[in-house]
């Protein structure tokens, strides 16, 4: 099932992703109403980090289009905020917890202008709603992981946008840094932000998340989560591994022929 | 003696021309590097720094002229052209990055001394030099050359200095950097120009062969320094200045001697040292804090000794023997006289008629050490399952580091018990 939802903050229409001509993701449609969390459900591999880098343009589509506040994403880039996996960087990167922080405003000053004050007063501030403000001046690899990914939500709030895509912001942190996170991204949503969070542990999905999307190569379903995350569809994202699916992405690969006609 | 005065006072212009040159194309190529270095792509800059030779040699095959900005244009091309050629291998075959770069490096070098080979040969009277890009000759370096240089090496200064920032977010943290929308081909477009002209600028001194060298050489080292991306940047540029002078120097005392090895002879020295002396991050650091650690985890088996023999007779203030404490502990007896000597001036033990004791202070701290070592195994066995009789080795180490705010929550968690999982008594302090 897919809920439709007039005036949407976020229209996801007829995604394709592929992967060296291997499709990923297929024909994804979905939308997502203003002030959620919405977590984006699916077994591995299913393409669930791959859809919100594409939302975000940090990896090309196949085809489709995407709409935030109704608008491309070129126009309203400063009102959307992406959070990359932990993993993605090296922690041994010669910076201190601030300076990563204040990456978050880089969005603001473009490509040549630096960090004044201004932009230092409000990663502080941010440091200390993520409860890092004694460790700012820390190199970033003598953190732990949950420290590591609070730095990065902070670094997200420091761009002050409307609608958040975080890629696994719970995976590998302690129980007390996701308990906090999770209280910061309600704090978010109340203040009418909107909140997509890639998430991998079905436990914990009612709890956190009042819409689900659930994925596996395709949409299995989009809405609230009490009309979504149901054992049905929880059976058919994750059970229903379709191999043909698959199957035929590895003959467009191995043949390499792109996914749409030319 | 004289060479050292002549050469360090200045006075002789060619001296000058080969010094400040040698600093600022050592100096340039390390504050490139860094970013290089950052971004993994240390490999990278080899295969430009080998790829440019066929440039050199094509531009001088074309104009018949050894100038300069002819050559560098050559280089300019060539080097750009190898990076193309690598992205193309790895996006159209089968052939992944690090043997793509190896291919297209050793291919180009190949053309490259192949046309060296090709001009010594055509007999060219002003060719003579042109070799020298492979092991590189500060000594050739002329007037005309430094401006160029200067030139080059200032406009790396600003753009670096005005895209820093920029820089360093695409080096951290690339896909965030697409989110935000910033152009992030383009940036790495401007780096690998960079290294182009850092590379084309640093052969005439270094030669191509080594020029990757100085790229990564000053920047690894730099980064045992510090842990601020500026500082090591800043850090790097000096290293490299350094061994660009120790370089030019060395081939000035000995004109036999090639520049470029002897550069890279310096900065790998200056890297060697900071592998080892740097503070925290360099092996000495860490051997001192691991033999800190070891010592202290001796004392306090020493006081442990102490302890347990006092427990098992119920009196604590029995002199012990120096081979009773060492069998107690199987400690080595030269080993446990080192012990006892710091412990003795720590105010926790008292020797008297060769045998120990502890003192009051001693008594206190012994105790504690054995407090942890119960309170880790309790929970061991209550929290984590634990069979009792396996608990015993974690507990020898974790005694060591249990700091006091762990120590209260432990006991808090644990209810201030009494007695170990064998029935020990812990002891009240």
């Amino acid at each position: 099932m897919n809920e439709d939802i007039t005036d949407p903050i976020l229209e996801v229409h007829d995604l394709t992703v592929s992967y060296s001509r291997k499709p990923v993701l297929w024909d994804i449609d979905f939308s997502l109403p203003k002030g959620c969390i919405a977590g984006i459900i699916g077994p591995n591999g299913a393409g669930k980090s791959t859809l919100i880098k594409s939302i975000m343009g940090v990896i090309p589509s196949s085809s489709g289009y995407i709409k935030v506040f109704g608008q491309t994403l070129d126009a309203v880039r400063g009102r959307v905020s992406y959070v990359p996996q932990r993993e993605s960087v090296d922690w041994d990167f010669p910076a201190s917890v601030l300076d990563v922080v204040l990456m978050g405003r880089y969005g603001k000053l473009g490509l040549l202008k630096n960090t004044n004050k201004q932009d230092k007063k409000i990663a502080l501030e941010c440091l200390e709603k993520v409860g890092l403000q004694d460790y700012t001046k820390r190199q970033i690899s003598q953190l732990s992981g949950g420290q590591q990914q609070r730095v990065f939500l902070a670094r997200a709030l420091a761009q002050e946008a409307d609608l958040y895509l975080m890629d696994e912001p719970f995976a590998g942190v302690d129980a007390a840094t996701e308990k906090a996170i999770i209280e910061i991204l309600r704090d978010m949503a109340s203040n009418n932000k909107t909140i997509i969070v890639v998430h991998h542990d079905l436990q914990s999905v009612v709890n956190y998340f009042d819409w689900v999307i659930l994925i596996n190569m395709r949409l299995v379903a989009s809405g609230p989560t009490q009309e979504v995350f149901n054992n049905k569809l929880i059976q058919e994202a994750y059970g229903g591994k379709l191999t043909l699916l698959t199957e035929i992405g590895n003959i467009l690969e191995k043949r390499e022929i792109p996914p749409r006609e030319k | 003696m004289d060479d050292l005065i002549t050469f360090f006072s200045f006075s002789d212009p060619n001296i000058r021309y080969v010094v400040f040159g040698s600093i600022l194309l050592a100096a340039s190529s390390a504050i490139v590097g860094c970013f290089t270095l950052l971004k993994k792509k240390a490999l990278v800059g080899d295969a430009v720094a080998h790829s440019v030779l066929p440039g050199v040699c094509m531009a001088f095959l074309f104009t018949g002229t050894k100038n300069i900005s002819f050559l560098i244009c050559g280089a300019f091309f060539t080097g750009w052209m190898s990076l193309l050629l690598i992205d193309y291998i790895v996006a159209h075959s089968k052939i992944k990055k690090d043997a793509a770069i190896g291919l297209v490096l050793s291919v180009f070098f190949g053309i490259g001394i192949v046309l060296l080979t090709f001009i010594q040969q055509s007999g060219n009277a002003s060719q003579s030099g042109l070799d020298s890009f492979i092991f590189g000759k500060a000594a050739a370096l002329v007037g005309s050359d430094l401006i160029t240089f200067g030139l080059i090496a200032i406009i790396l200064l600003i753009v670096v200095s005005v895209f820093f920032k920029s820089l360093t977010l695409v080096s951290f943290d690339e896909n965030f950097a697409k989110s935000l929308g910033f152009p992030v081909r383009g940036l790495d477009m401007l780096l690998t120009t960079l290294t182009v002209l850092a590379v084309v600028t640093g052969i005439t001194a270094v030669g191509v062969v080594l020029m990757a060298a100085m790229l990564i050489t000053p920047g690894a080292a730099a980064r045992y320094w510090t842990d601020n991306i500026r500082t090591m940047v800043i850090i790097a540029a000096i290293f490299g200045a350094i061994s660009g002078i120790l370089g030019a120097y060395i081939s000035y005392v000995a004109p036999s001697m090639p520049t470029g090895p002897w550069m890279v002879v310096a900065s790998s020295f200056i890297a060697l040292v900071s592998f080892f002396l740097a503070p925290k991050k360099g092996i000495l650091a860490k051997w001192v804090s691991n033999n800190r650690n070891k010592t202290i985890m001796r004392e306090e088996n020493t006081l442990k000794a102490f302890f347990h023999l006092g427990e098992r007779d119920g009196d604590f203030t029995v002199p012990r023997s120096m081979a009773i404490l060492a069998n107690k502990r199987r400690m080595g007896e030269k080993q446990l006289r080192k012990s006892l000597v710091t412990l003795r001036s720590k105010g926790f033990v008292q020797e008297a008629e060769g045998h120990w004791m502890l003192t009051e202070t001693g008594m206190q701290n012994a105790a504690r050490i054995i407090k942890l070592h119960r309170l880790w195994e309790l929970y061991l066995t209550n929290y984590m399952h634990i069979a009792p009789d396996h608990v015993h080795d974690d507990a020898e180490t974790i005694e060591h580091i249990i700091t006091p705010e762990i120590e209260n929550e432990l006991e808090l968690l644990l209810g201030y018990p009494g007695n170990d999982p064998h029935k020990q008594k812990i002891p009240r302090l």
